[in-house]
C-alpha cells in the first residue's frame, strides 16, 4: 500500500496521541484524582488507528471498556475525553459516564461499554441502519479475546451472517481477559478468527502491533464489506502494555514480559523505524509530533483539573428525552 | 471469636464449607485467575480476593475458572444444582445479572415450583454490588430489589463479618437458590466472628440500635450510614430503632412491624432508585399492616430515579447519605 506524507504524519500523530494520553493517565491516576476503573489502551494503538483511519464519520463503531484508543482514533475530542475521565462538567458525557462510558455520536463513536460483550449486537444494528442508508457504510464492533466468549458476541455474529449486513467484528486479541490467558479461555486453540469463520463469515488475521499490516489487511476486509458481501471479521494479534485496569498487580505476567513487549511489540517504535528507514519521514518530523502531542496532553490535563465539577442538582437529568 | 473482615470471613467460610461438603463447587471469572498465563493458576484468586487458595486445595474440578460468559456461569450452576451439587457462582459485579438474568429468573428461581416441588436448586450466586467507588453506571448497581421481587430466590446482604459467615453457611446448607450480595465498599469491615459451626437464620433482622423514637430499616451499606445518622440524632436526644434486614427475601416483617408499633414512625433507607424499590415495598407493607400505629407517613430515603453517575460529586449526590437519613428522621418526627 502507498501512503502519502500527510497520511503517515497523521497516523503517527493519532497513535502517539493515544499512547501519550494513556501514559499520562497511568501517572495521573497515582495522584488519586481519578477514581473508578481505567483500562489503558497503550500497546494496541495500531489497531484502533489502522482501522479508524479508513472510516468516515458515517461509519459507526462500538467500543469496549478499553475504549480510549477507539475514541481518539475515531475523532473524539481529546480534551473532552480527559475532562470526562476526571469527572468534570465539560467532559464529553458531562462527567456522568467516566472512562468506561465515553461516546460521541457526532463522530460515529456509539460508545465505550462497561459490559463485556455488550457492544457486538449494537454494531449489527448500526450495520442494519447503514444498509438502509445505502451508501456503503459499515457498523464495527471492537471486542477483546475475552468478549469473544460472550453469548452476545456469538448471537451478533450469527445475526449479521443471516441478515448479510455490513457488520465488521474486530477482535483485538491482547491475550488476556483480566487475569486469564486466551490460551485457557478461547476454546478454539485461542484462534478467534476461525470462530468467526465457523459462523459463516470471511475472516482475516493481522499483526495488531503493526500499523501497516493492520491497515492493509483491514483495507481488503473493508472493500469486501463495503461491496455488499455481508459481514466479516478480523483478529489482530496485539498486546496491552499496562495492567488490566490501573492498580492491577499483573502477577499473571511472565518474567521480563513487559520489557520484552515494549522492546519487540511496540507499534510506535515499529512505525518510526519503518518510515525513517524508508526515508519517508525524518526523525525530526516525528519528534516534533511527539512534542506537540505531549503539549496537547499537558493542556488537556490542566484544563480537566481546572474544569468545574458537574452540578449535583442535575444528577437525574438526561434520563429521558421527555415526560420527566 | 476471631476478629476478621468481611472478605476474610467469606474466604474462610468457603474453605471450611468446601472441606465439610464435597458437593460444593465454585465457578466464575478469575475465581482462580492466571489460567493460561505465564504466571500460572492462582496468580490472583479473584479480583475481589474472595477465593484465594480454593483452587490449590480443592482442584480444578471443583474450582472452575470460566471464560467471560455470565449466562453460562449461572446456567451451569443451575444445572449442577439440579444434579446434586452445591455450586457457588460468582458474578464479579452484580450488574452482570443483566447478562445472566434468564438463568436466574426463568430457570433457577422457578424449577422447584414448575416441577411440582419435586426438585431443589441449591445454588448460591455471589454478587458484588453497590456504589461508592466511582465505578459508574454499569458497575455500581444494587439489584437486590429486582431479585427480591422474584419468587423462588432468597436474597441475602451481610453487613458484618459474623453475618457474612453465618449467612453464607446458611446459604450453603440450605436447598434454595440464594443471591448473596457483597457490597464492594464493605469488604474491609472488621468484626468478631464466632468460631466453629455458625449459621445465621434467614429472615431475622439484626437489631443494630434500640432508641424508641423512630424505626429505621436498612440493608447493606445503608446500615452504617444510618448508624452515622443515629449518632447525630442521638446527640439531640432522638433515639433510633435501627434494623439491618440481613435478608430481603425472606423479609423479617415481624421485626419491622413490632418496632413501628412502638415508634409509630418509619424511615426506610435503600441504595436504589425509588420506583419498585425495597423502600417502597417495606413502606407499603407497613402502611397496610400497621396503619393505625403510624403517626407519620413512612419516609423513603433512596437514590434518585436515574442511573448511577461517574463523577465523584454526582455519585455522592446519588447515594443516600447519612445527612439525608438524618433529615428524613427529623421530618417524620416533626410530622403532626
Ligand atoms: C459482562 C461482563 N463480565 C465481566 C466483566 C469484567 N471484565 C471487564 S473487562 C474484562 C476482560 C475483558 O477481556 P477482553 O475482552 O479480552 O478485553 P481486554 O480487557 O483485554 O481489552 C472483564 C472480565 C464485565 N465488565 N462485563
Ligand atoms: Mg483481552
Amino acid at each position: 500500500m502507498q501512503f502519502n506524507r500527510d497520511e503517515l504524519l497523521g497516523a503517527y500523530r493519532r497513535m502517539k496521541t493515544i499512547r501519550a494520553f494513556e501514559e499520562r493517565l497511568h501517572d495521573e491516576i497515582k495522584t488519586g484524582e481519578i477514581a473508578g476503573f481505567t483500562h489503558l489502551y497503550a500497546g494496541q494503538e495500531a489497531v484502533a488507528v489502522g482501522i479508524c483511519d479508513q472510516l468516515t464519520v458515517d461509519d459507526k463503531i462500538v467500543s469496549t471498556h478499553r475504549g480510549h484508543g477507539h475514541c481518539i482514533a475515531k475523532g473524539c475530542d481529546v480534551k473532552g475525553m480527559m475532562k470526562e475521565i476526571y469527572g468534570k462538567a465539560g467532559g464529553l458525557c458531562k462527567g456522568r459516564g467516566g472512562s468506561m462510558h465515553i461516546a460521541d455520536l457526532e463522530v460515529g463513536m456509539l460508545g465505550a461499554n462497561g459490559i463485556v460483550g455488550g457492544g457486538a449486537p449494537q454494531a449489527v444494528g448500526a450495520a442494519i441502519a447503514a444498509r438502509l442508508q445505502g451508501k456503503g457504510r459499515v457498523g464495527i464492533a471492537f471486542s477483546g479475546d475475552g468478549a469473544c466468549n460472550q453469548g452476545t458476541t456469538f448471537e451478533a455474529m450469527n445475526l449479521a451472517v443471516v441478515t448479510k449486513v455490513p457488520a465488521i467484528f474486530v477482535f483485538e486479541n491482547n491475550h488476556y481477559s483480566e487475569h486469564t490467558g486466551d490460551a485457557y479461555a478461547v476454546g478454539t486453540s485461542n484462534d478467534i478468527a476461525s470462530r468467526a469463520e465457523g459462523f459463516g463469515m470471511k475472516a482475516w488475521r493481522a499483526n495488531g502491533c503493526d500499523y501497516f499490516d493492520t491497515y492493509s489487511t483491514f483495507a481488503q476486509l473493508l472493500e469486501y464489506v463495503r461491496a455488499g458481501n455481508g459481514p466479516a471479521a478480523i483478529e489482530l494479534d496485539t498486546e496491552r502494555f499496562y495492567g488490566h485496569f490501573e492498580g492491577d498487580p499483573q502477577r499473571y505476567r511472565g518474567k521480563g514480559e513487559l520489557d520484552r513487549l515494549r522492546e519487540e511489540r511496540d507499534c510506535l517504535k515499529a512505525f518510526r523505524a519503518r518510515v525513517t528507514e524508508a526515508v519517508l519521514l525524518s526523525a525530526d518530523e516525528l519528534d516534533a509530533i511527539d512534542s506537540e502531542v505531549e503539549a496537547l496532553i499537558d493542556e488537556a490535563v490542566a484544563e480537566a483539573r481546572a474544569d468545574d465539577l458537574p452540578d449535583p442538582a442535575g444528577v437525574a437529568d438526561d434520563v429521558y428525552v421527555e415526560y420527566y | 471469636m476471631a476478629v476478621m473482615n468481611i472478605r476474610e470471613a467469606i474466604v474462610s467460610t468457603l474453605h471450611a464449607e468446601m472441606e465439610r461438603d464435597e458437593d460444593i463447587i465454585v465457578l466464575g471469572e478469575d475465581v482462580v485467575g492466571g489460567n493460561g498465563t505465564a504466571g500460572g493458576p492462582e496468580a490472583i484468586g479473584g479480583i475481589w480476593g474472595t477465593s484465594p487458595g480454593l483452587w490449590e486445595k480443592f482442584g480444578p474440578e471443583r474450582v472452575i475458572d470460566t471464560p467471560i460468559s455470565e449466562s453460562a456461569i449461572i446456567g451451569a450452576a443451575a444445572g449442577a444444582a439440579l444434579s446434586g451439587k452445591r455450586p457457588v457462582a460468582e458474578l464479579m459485579f452484580a450488574d452482570f445479572v443483566g447478562v445472566s438474568l434468564d438463568q436466574i429468573w426463568n430457570q433457577m428461581a422457578k424449577f422447584r415450583y414448575m416441577f411440582g416441588g419435586k426438585t431443589k436448586c441449591p445454588a448460591v450466586v455471589r454478587l458484588v454490588y453497590g456504589a461508592g467507588m466511582q465505578t459508574a453506571a454499569q458497575h455500581s448497581q444494587s439489584v437486590y430489589a429486582m431479585l427480591t421481587s422474584m419468587p423462588g430466590l432468597k436474597v441475602v446482604l451481610p453487613t458484618t463479618p459474623a453475618d457474612a459467615k453465618g449467612l453464607l453457611t446458611e446459604a450453603l446448607r440450605g436447598d434454595d437458590p440464594v443471591m448473596f450480595f457483597e457490597h464492594k465498599t464493605l469488604y474491609g469491615v472488621k468484626g468478631e466472628v464466632p468460631d466453629g459451626d455458625f449459621r445465621q437464620r434467614f429472615g431475622e433482622a439484626r437489631v443494630v440500635r434500640e432508641g424508641g423514637d423512630v424505626t429505621v430499616v436498612a440493608c447493606g451499606r445503608m446500615v452504617s450510614f444510618s448508624e452515622k445518622a443515629a449518632d447525630k440524632l442521638g446527640a439531640d436526644g432522638i433515639g433510633m430503632d435501627l434494623l439491618d434486614l440481613r435478608t430481603t427475601s425472606p423479609l423479617d416483617e415481624d421485626a419491622i412491624l413490632e418496632s413501628v408499633e412502638q415508634t409509630g414512625r418509619l424511615v426506610v433507607v435503600d441504595e436504589s432508585p425509588p420506583r419498585c424499590s425495597l423502600a417502597a415495598d417495606i413502606a407499603a407493607m407497613v402502611s397496610e399492616r400497621a396503619f393505625t400505629s403510624l403517626k407519620a407517613p413512612p419516609a423513603m430515603v433512596t437514590a434518585p430515579h436515574s442511573p448511577i453517575p461517574f463523577a465523584r460529586n454526582l455519585e455522592r449526590a446519588w447515594v443516600p447519605s447519612p445527612q439525608k437519613i438524618e433529615d428524613a428522621v427529623r421530618r417524620v418526627l416533626a410530622f403532626r
